[in-house]
Formats: C-alpha cells, structure tokens, sequence
C-alpha cells in the first residue's frame, strides 16, 4: 500500500530505548522527520547508493497506515551521527522509502531485516520509547494525522548497512516481504 | 497573473486578480494557493536574522521540512497553544517549483520557477529542542503556516532577489527586509536541493526571514507582505474554551 499522492509519510527517530543511553537528555516530544514523495519506493526497485555515500542505513521498520492498519517500510538513509539538524540530505535521496504493498490490521512483535539473506537485525515493537498510541497522541497534539498518512515508528538501533551489491529484505509475519537491490547512482534516474 | 484557490458557493474555485466571484460581496474562503508537494523551509538564512538569533550563519543552507496540514490560506486563523511564552511570525518568500527538476545548475535554476507566494512561518519557540532542530511540534503546526492571497507568475516577478518584506501587528510594523539579503539565494536553493532529490511541480520552498522577530498574542492580526507578490493577513486565536466561556457555560 505506497501512499498516495497528498497523504505524507512521517519518520519518528530516537525512538528505540537503546537510543536514549546516547542523548544528554531524552526528547520532549516524537522527534520527526519526512519522507517526502521523492523518496517513495517500491519492493523489487532499485534503491540507489549516492555519489557521495559509501553505505546505506537499512531501517526495516513498520509503517502505521492512518485509517487502514500496519505495513512493512524500509526506511533507508546515509548513515549519520548527529541528530541536531534535520537530515534533510540524508534521508531525502530518491527512492529511499520502500513501502510494502499489504496491509494487516495486526500489529507485529518484530521486524526482521536480512542482507543476502542473512538475518541482520530483529527489531521489537516492545523496545519502542513511545509505543504506537502513544506516538499517535502525542503527535496528534500538534500535527493532524490525515486517512492514509503513514508513521514510521523509528529506526531499530543496530540497523544495518549496505552496498552496492547487496539486497536487501524487510518482513514482518503475515505481510509479504519487500526487498530491493542496492545500486550505483547514475544519472537522471 | 495572480491566481488564488477559494472555496466558494460549496466547490474550490480557480480564480485570478479581479474575478467577479472575489467581489461579489458572497462568501469567500481563500485556500492556500498551490496545493502543496513537498514543503521545505530554511532557517537562518538572512545573516540579520542569524544574528538576531545569536547564531552563526550556516556553511549550506539549513533546511527543514513541514506537513501539507501545516498550511493555512489568506485570513486564516492561528491557533497560539495554551501557556507558551514566546510564539512568533515570519515573513517569508515562498518560491513554487514548476516541473521536475534534478541536479540543476543555478544559472538555469530559474526556468523550474512557476513563480512566488507569500508564507508567514510562525514558530512556537517553547517547543524548540535539540532534535533535528528546528522540530516539527516548534514548526510544522495544523494551520499554523498561512500561505498566499496569490501565486505570482514568475514573469510577473522580475527581480525576486530584490523585493521589500514586512510584517504588520495589529497595524504596526515590526519587521522589514529585502529579500536581496537572503544568504543562499533562490538559484542555489534550487540547485543545493535539486543536487541531492528530485524537486517536482507543486513543491514549496520558503526561503527564510529576515531579522525583526516579535511575540504574538490571542487576537493579533498579522500581516505579512511583500513588494509585488501579496498581502497575507492572519488572526491568532486560542482555545475554543478562552474565546467564549459564555457558550460554554450554556451548553447542557
């Protein structure tokens, strides 16, 4: 289920416990961040490593559909240390939200992301700072959540990275699997 | 031209500068005047304005990102959250991408313009944390950023790098600029972002403000404008409880 066009997708980040060990003082409110159209991508589309990166950040994570039930995302950046500014370049890259296409109304207990199908990362919705109604409240208090916006819960701590080359998988029990291949940047894609 | 959307006699009608509907004393609603792709906002980018701020002007251009729930049209209202000390405007030129552009040099930059609106990108400083700052609670409010009454065609905007912006409270000014002072200026603004992400027709890139920053209150009508684009006015509201404890009181 891609979003559609006028709906957006929203990125929660620190929002794994092992997150709050590394900041001075914990957020106040969901850290967000957008997925702007760009980057909306498709299960078996290349996901294309930039010029200027030399890995990706392979976030397998769930996405909330607003109105419609949970899909399986993955929430692909260049690796990046800081969190003061917003990572506008290095999240913003074309193609860098892979959405899966089914819904379940279930949520999953885990996310498992796999390189060349080797289990790389088990991400537990139970590790979350702020659970989904939570992130839901707290983020509805200021910013109106529309029918098919997706929130994606946060990024797993040890999520890992890859390169050209590899492929990469994201599941999530009873919910078709979405993988994609990572390639060079060429020109005008 | 100047084109506007309003919702008008129950539909959303496209309109220009001077259409009968806009004066035919029947009820107008003015909606934003693009509907928005992606939105991008830069902070800092007037050096006065960085000052102002107490911070040094950045090496690339500070950009973040908002909601399409963010925006608001012409006389729209803000709402000021119960208790914070210090919201504020910001006066600020909205540049509105034409057709798809990637990697765009700056000396072309100006063809993918399909021409400028003006934005007001209030701030809610009491929300403002270190996290991917400035936030979304600080910046990406429901309503709380008005755009319009008009989107210029770009042919009607010959020198934007030279255009006179100013901020009215109930009627007094507050702040005054000229875009010509912005750091990053709208051609490497669209060829910092084109260079990374592929920008497409409908995105909206507000360009910054300039210093002269002020709080505003429940009940303020602010004004921004700038030379040759438009004329925005806003009201700040608050809890529908503050606004009529009366009716409250009557119901049940």
């Amino acid at each position: 289920m891609p979003p559609e066009c006028g709906n957006a997708v929203y990125g929660v980040a620190l929002n794994f416990r092992a997150d709050l060990e590394k900041l001075s003082e914990p957020p106040r409110a969901p850290v967000l961040y957008l997925r702007p159209r760009n980057t909306w991508n498709v299960s078996g589309a290349a996901i294309r490593l930039p010029a200027d990166a030399k890995q990706l950040k392979m976030a397998g994570t769930l996405g909330v559909v607003i109105g419609s039930g949970y899909v399986v995302v993955n929430d692909v950046s260049i690796p990046h240390e800081s969190y003061y500014r917003p990572a506008i370049k290095q999240r913003c890259r074309d193609g860098f939200c892979v959405v899966g296409s089914q819904v379940t109304d279930r949520i999953p207990g885990e996310i498992r992301t796999s390189i060349n199908g080797e289990l790389r990362c088990r991400a537990s919705i139970g590790d979350m700072v702020r659970p989904i109604d939570r992130l839901i409240a707290d983020i509805s208090e200021f910013l109106t959540l529309q029918p098919g916006d997706i929130l994606l819960i946060g990024e797993p701590p040890d999520a890992p990275f890859a390169h050209v080359g590899d492929r990469v998988r994201v599941e999530i029990d009873g919910l078709a699997a979405i993988e994609n291949e990572v390639v060079p940047e060429i020109a005008p894609i | 031209m100047k084109h506007a959307r309003i919702a008008y006699a129950g539909a959303v009608h496209h309109v220009t500068e001077g259409d009968p509907r806009l004066h035919s004393g029947n009820p107008v609603v003015w909606l934003p005047p693009v509907q928005p792709g992606t939105i991008f906002a830069l902070g800092l980018n007037y050096a006065d304005h960085a000052k102002e701020l107490a911070f040094k002007p950045p090496d690339e251009p500070l950009v973040f990102m908002k909601g399409p729930q963010s925006l608001c049209g012409h006389l729209g209202q803000t709402r000021r959250p119960p208790g914070v000390a210090y919201m504020h405007y910001e006066c600020e030129l909205a540049v509105v991408i034409s057709k798809t552009a990637r990697k765009i040099a700056r000396a072309n930059a100006y063809e993918y313009v399909a021409g400028y609106t003006v934005a007001n990108d209030y701030a809610v400083r009491d929300y403002l944390e270190n996290y991917y700052r400035p936030n979304f609670r600080a910046k990406s409010r429901d309503f709380a950023t008005p755009l319009g009454p008009w989107l210029v065609d770009a042919a009607d905007v010959p020198d934007p790098m030279n255009l006179r912006l100013r901020t009215l409270v109930n009627g007094r000014v507050t702040q005054e600029g000229n875009t010509r002072d912005m750091l990053f200026n709208i051609p490497a603004l669209i060829e910092y972002l084109s260079g990374f992400m592929t920008l497409q027709a409908g995105d909206i890139i507000l360009t910054g403000t300039p210093e002269g920053l002020a709080g505003v209150q429940v009940g303020d009508e602010v004004i921004t404008e700038i030379e040759g684009v438009g004329s925005l006015k806003n009201t700040i509201i608050g809890e529908p409880e503050e606004q009529a404890p009366e009716e409250r009181k009557n119901v049940g």
